[in-house]
C-alpha cells in the first residue's frame, strides 16, 4: 500500500473514532492554524495609521498559499458574535520574512467590520481567511513607466505593490480629504525623499474632487504610463472614460471596492427552498441580507459582488442586479450572486 | 384534560395583549444578543469536547475500577451535554444568528442515532407547532402511550409503564424510530415508499457509525480494557438515555399541563398559540447546574414560547414570563425534578387503565372568534 493510501485509511479510522464529529473538530481545539485546518489567521497586532485607519497584522494558518502584490483576501470576523465576511487588500510585501500579512482598514461610517477592526480588534483573536485572489496585479514584464491613481482606502492594494516591487519611474496621484487622512503618508514621503516615487496629493477638502482633465497638468505623460487605479466608483468611471477617449484603455487597470447600488422597485416573496423558509423581500435589499435575516446559512464573502463567494442557484423567479439593474431569470444552472441581487418578483433560492 | 379550562377567564383581547407582551420579551433578547452569547456556546462546545476526550482517554485504562468509574461518569456527562445544551439547542437554530457554519442548525450532527435532519423535522416542525394537540403532536406519548384522559384507551396501554421504562433505557433508538414514524410506516405499502426507505437507510447508517464507535472501536483501542470500556460506553449511553427521557417527560407530561383538541387550534391567533405553549409545558426548578444539564429544557415553558432564543437566555426570560403568568392568573407548572418525574410517571400508570371520567372540552377557538 502506498503511504497516501495508508494515510487515508488511518484518517478513515480516526473519523470513526470521532464520529459524528471530525478529527479536525478536536484538533482545532489545540491547533487552529495547523496545516490541513480550515484556513484561519490570528491577529497579532493592530497599528493605527490615521484617525480612522489601522493596519492589522495577521499570522495566517499553515495552509496559506501567499499572495501577489495588489491582491485582496476575504476575512471572516466575529463582530458582536456574528460572523461577517469582508474583502481587504493586502498591504504587506510578498517577501515578508516573518510569514505574516497585513491588511489596512479604513473605518467607514456604519461599517460594522471596518469599525470593529480599526477600533476594537484585539491581538490574539482568531479570524477566518480565504486564499488571496484578485487580478488587480502587476504584470510579469516590468513596465517602463507607472502611474498609480488612488483615492482614500484605494491606496491599500497599491501600497502592497509599492512595497513589493521597485520601478524606475513611478508617479502616484492620491486623493484624500486632508493631509492627515492620507494613509501611509510618512512612508510615501520617505519614498519620495529617496527618489523612488513622485507623489501628488490631492486634498479634496481644499482642492475639490479630482477632475480627471487635470491629469494632463499633474502627470503630462499619463497616457504612456501603465496605470493602476483604485478608489470610489466616480473616479474610476471618469478614468475609464478618459483612457478610452484617448484610445489607451488597455493601459488602465482598475479595482472597484463597492458597487454603485441603484435602488430598484419590485421585490417579492423569496423562498429559500433548501431550508424551507419564505420571507418578503423588497427590491433594494440584497438577497444575502434577506436570507441571513431569516436565519438561512448563506455563503458570503466580499458582499460587494467581486468574490463569488455567495453564488447560489436561482431555482425560479427573477432577480435584479443591484449594480446594473440587469434582470436574471431562473434557468437550470443559473447561479446568482446573492450579495448584489435583489428580488425582482417572487423567487426561489436554493439555500 | 382538566375539568375546568384554566384560561376561561381571559378575553380574546387579553390573549392578544399577552401575545404582544411576549413578543416584546423576545425582541428584547434578540436586540441584546451578541458576543457574550457566542462566547457562551463556544465555551460549552469546547468544554464538552475536552470532557469527552479526557473521559475516553481515562477509559483506555478502565480495567482499573477507579478509572472505569471516572471515565464512565465523565462520558455520561459529555454525552448529556452533547445532546441537551448543545445538540438540541443548535438544531433549534438558536445559534444560527452567529453565521458560523460549524455551529449552525443546517450542519450540526449530534451524538445520537437519529440523524439531525430527521429529528429537526419531527421535533422542530411537528412537535413545536402542534404542541400538545392530540392526534397532531406525537410527542404526546410517542405513539406508544396514553397520556390524557381524552385519548381512547386500548388494552395495549396496560403495558405502558413497561413501554415507558424500556423507552427510557433505549431512548435514542426510540427517538430514531419515532422520527421515522416507524409505527405508521411499517405497514406493507408504506415500507416500500422510496422516501421512507431513504430515511430508514440514513438512520441505519447513523446507527452503524455510532455503534461502531462506542462498542467496537473505542473498546478495541483500549486493548486489555476492552470489556470494561464496552461496559462503560454502554452505561454512559444508558445514563444519558434515562436522563434525557426523564427531563423530556417533565416538559409536557406532569399533572397540570393541558392538552388540546385538534379543532381547538383551527384559526389560532398568535396570542392563542402562545397561550397554548404556556399551558402545554412544564418547568423543572433547580440550580444552575440542573438547568445546564437539562440543556435548559428545565425552562420548557420559555423554550416553547421562544424555541429559537439562545438557551443561556431562558433563565432571565423566565422571570418575565412568570410575571406574565401571574398577571394573567395562569398556573405556571414547575417543580423539582424528582417531583415532576414522579408526577409524569404517576400519570403513565394512571392512564394505563381506562377512565370513565366525563369528557370536558377545551374551548373551541374558532367558535370564540366567531362570537367575538
Ligand atoms: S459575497 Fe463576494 S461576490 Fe457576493
Amino acid at each position: 500500500m502506498t503511504s497516501t493510501a495508508l494515510r487515508s485509511r488511518a484518517w478513515k479510522l480516526l473519523e470513526m473514532v470521532t464520529t459524528p464529529l471530525l478529527p479536525s473538530d478536536y484538533l482545532d481545539l489545540v491547533s487552529p492554524l495547523r496545516a490541513g485546518a480550515d484556513l484561519r489567521g490570528r491577529i497579532e497586532a493592530v497599528h493605527p495609521e490615521t484617525g480612522d485607519a489601522a493596519t492589522i497584522v495577521i499570522r495566517p494558518g499553515r495552509g496559506w498559499r501567499g499572495h501577489t502584490a495588489g491582491q485582496y483576501m476575504r476575512i471572516g470576523v466575529d463582530v458582536n458574535g456574528v460572523r461577517l465576511w469582508r474583502a481587504y487588500s493586502i498591504t504587506s510585501p510578498t517577501n515578508r520574512q516573518d510569514g505574516r500579512v497585513t491588511i489596512t482598514v479604513k473605518a467607514i461610517p456604519d461599517g460594522k467590520v471596518s469599525n470593529h477592526l480599526v477600533r476594537r480588534a484585539k491581538p490574539g483573536t482568531l479570524i477566518q481567511l480565504d486564499q488571496p485572489t484578485g487580478d488587480f496585479v502587476l504584470p510579469q514584464a516590468k513596465p517602463a513607466k507607472v502611474l498609480y491613481l488612488t483615492a482614500g482606502s484605494g491606496i491599500t492594494p497599491v501600497m502592497g505593490m509599492l512595497r513589493d516591487i521597485e520601478f524606475d519611474d513611478v508617479v502616484m496621484v492620491h486623493c484624500a480629504p486632508q493631509p492627515q487622512d492620507v494613509i501611509f503618508r510618512n512612508e510615501l514621503h520617505d519614498l519620495v525623499a529617496d527618489k523612488k516615487l513622485r507623489l501628488t496629493e490631492v486634498h479634496t477638502d481644499t482642492d475639490g474632487m479630482l477632475d480627471i482633465a487635470r491629469l494632463d497638468g499633474l502627470v503630462p505623460d499619463w497616457a504612456e504610463r501603465e496605470t493602476w487605479a483604485c478608489g470610489p466608483a466616480g473616479l474610476l468611471d471618469a478614468a475609464e472614460e478618459h483612457w478610452t477617449e484617448f484610445g489607451v484603455q488597455e493601459r488602465l487597470h482598475t479595482e472597484r471596492f463597492r458597487p454603485s447600488i441603484v435602488v430598484a422597485g419590485d421585490g417579492g416573496e423569496v423562498t429559500f427552498s433548501a431550508t424551507g423558509k419564505t420571507v418578503d423581500a423588497d427590491g433594494a435589499t440584497p438577497l444575502l441580507d434577506v436570507g441571513e435575516e431569516a436565519g438561512v446559512l448563506m455563503p458570503s464573502g466580499c458582499r460587494m459582488g467581486i468574490c463569488f463567494g455567495c453564488v447560489t442557484p436561482l431555482k425560479s423567479g427573477a432577480v435584479r442586479d443591484l449594480r446594473t439593474g440587469e434582470i436574471t431569470e431562473a434557468e437550470p444552472g443559473v447561479l446568482i450572486q446573492t450579495c448584489v441581487s435583489a428580488a425582482a418578483g417572487p423567487c426561489d433560492i436554493e439555500r | 384534560m382538566t375539568a375546568i379550562d384554566p384560561t376561561a377567564h381571559l378575553t380574546a383581547e387579553q390573549i392578544e395583549q399577552l401575545g404582544r407582551e411576549l413578543d416584546a420579551i423576545r425582541d428584547e433578547v434578540i436586540a441584546d444578543r451578541g458576543e457574550k452569547d457566542a462566547a457562551y456556546i463556544r465555551k460549552v462546545i469546547s468544554a464538552q469536547r475536552k470532557l469527552e476526550l479526557v473521559s475516553r482517554g481515562v477509559l483506555l485504562f478502565s480495567i482499573f475500577p477507579p478509572a472505569w468509574l471516572l471515565g464512565t461518569a465523565g462520558l455520561s456527562v459529555a454525552k448529556i451535554m452533547d445532546n441537551m445544551e448543545i445538540g438540541h439547542n443548535i438544531l433549534h437554530g438558536q445559534w444560527d444568528w452567529m453565521r458560523d457554519p460549524k455551529i449552525h442548525s443546517t450542519t450540526w450532527e449530534w451524538d445520537h442515532v437519529s440523524p439531525s435532519e430527521q429529528w429537526k423535522h419531527s421535533h422542530n416542525e411537528l412537535h413545536h407547532t402542534y404542541t400538545n394537540v392530540i392526534g397532531k403532536d406525537n410527542d404526546l406519548g410517542y405513539g406508544i402511550m396514553r397520556v390524557d384522559e381524552d385519548q381512547r384507551w386500548h388494552p395495549f396501554h396496560l403495558g405502558q409503564p413497561l413501554w415507558n421504562f424500556l423507552n427510557a433505557c433505549f431512548f435514542e433508538y426510540g427517538i430514531a424510530a419515532y422520527d421515522l414514524e416507524l409505527g405508521k410506516n411499517l405497514h406493507k405499502r408504506r415500507r416500500k415508499n422510496p422516501e421512507f426507505r431513504a430515511r430508514a437507510k440514513a438512520v441505519g447508517r447513523k446507527i452503524r457509525k455510532q455503534v461502531l464507535k462506542d462498542y467496537v472501536i473505542h473498546p478495541l483501542l483500549s486493548g486489555p480494557s476492552f470489556l470494561p470500556t464496552l461496559a462503560a460506553t454502554f452505561t454512559a449511553n444508558l445514563v444519558r438515555n434515562i436522563w434525557t427521557h426523564s427531563v423530556i417527560m417533565c416538559g409536557h407530561f406532569p399533572e397540570g399541563v393541558q392538552v388540546f383538541e385538534r379543532r381547538s387550534i383551527r384559526g389560532e391567533t398568535r396570542g392563542q398559540w402562545y397561550l397554548r405553549q404556556m399551558m402545554g409545558s412544564a418547568n423543572i426548578s433547580g440550580s444552575k447546574a440542573m438547568h445546564f444539564m437539562t440543556g435548559n429544557l428545565s425552562h420548557q415553558i420559555e423554550h416553547h414560547l421562544f424555541p429559537d432564543l439562545p438557551s443561556n437566555r431562558y433563565a432571565e426570560v423566565a422571570v418575565k414570563v412568570r410575571a406574565l403568568f401571574e398577571k394573567y392568573e395562569l398556573e405556571y407548572v414547575t417543580g423539582p425534578l424528582p417531583k415532576q418525574v414522579f408526577s409524569a410517571w404517576r400519570k403513565v400508570f394512571r392512564l394505563s387503565l381506562p377512565n370513565n371520567k366525563p369528557k370536558v372540552k377545551t374551548p373551541d377557538r374558532e367558535q370564540e372568534l366567531v362570537a367575538a
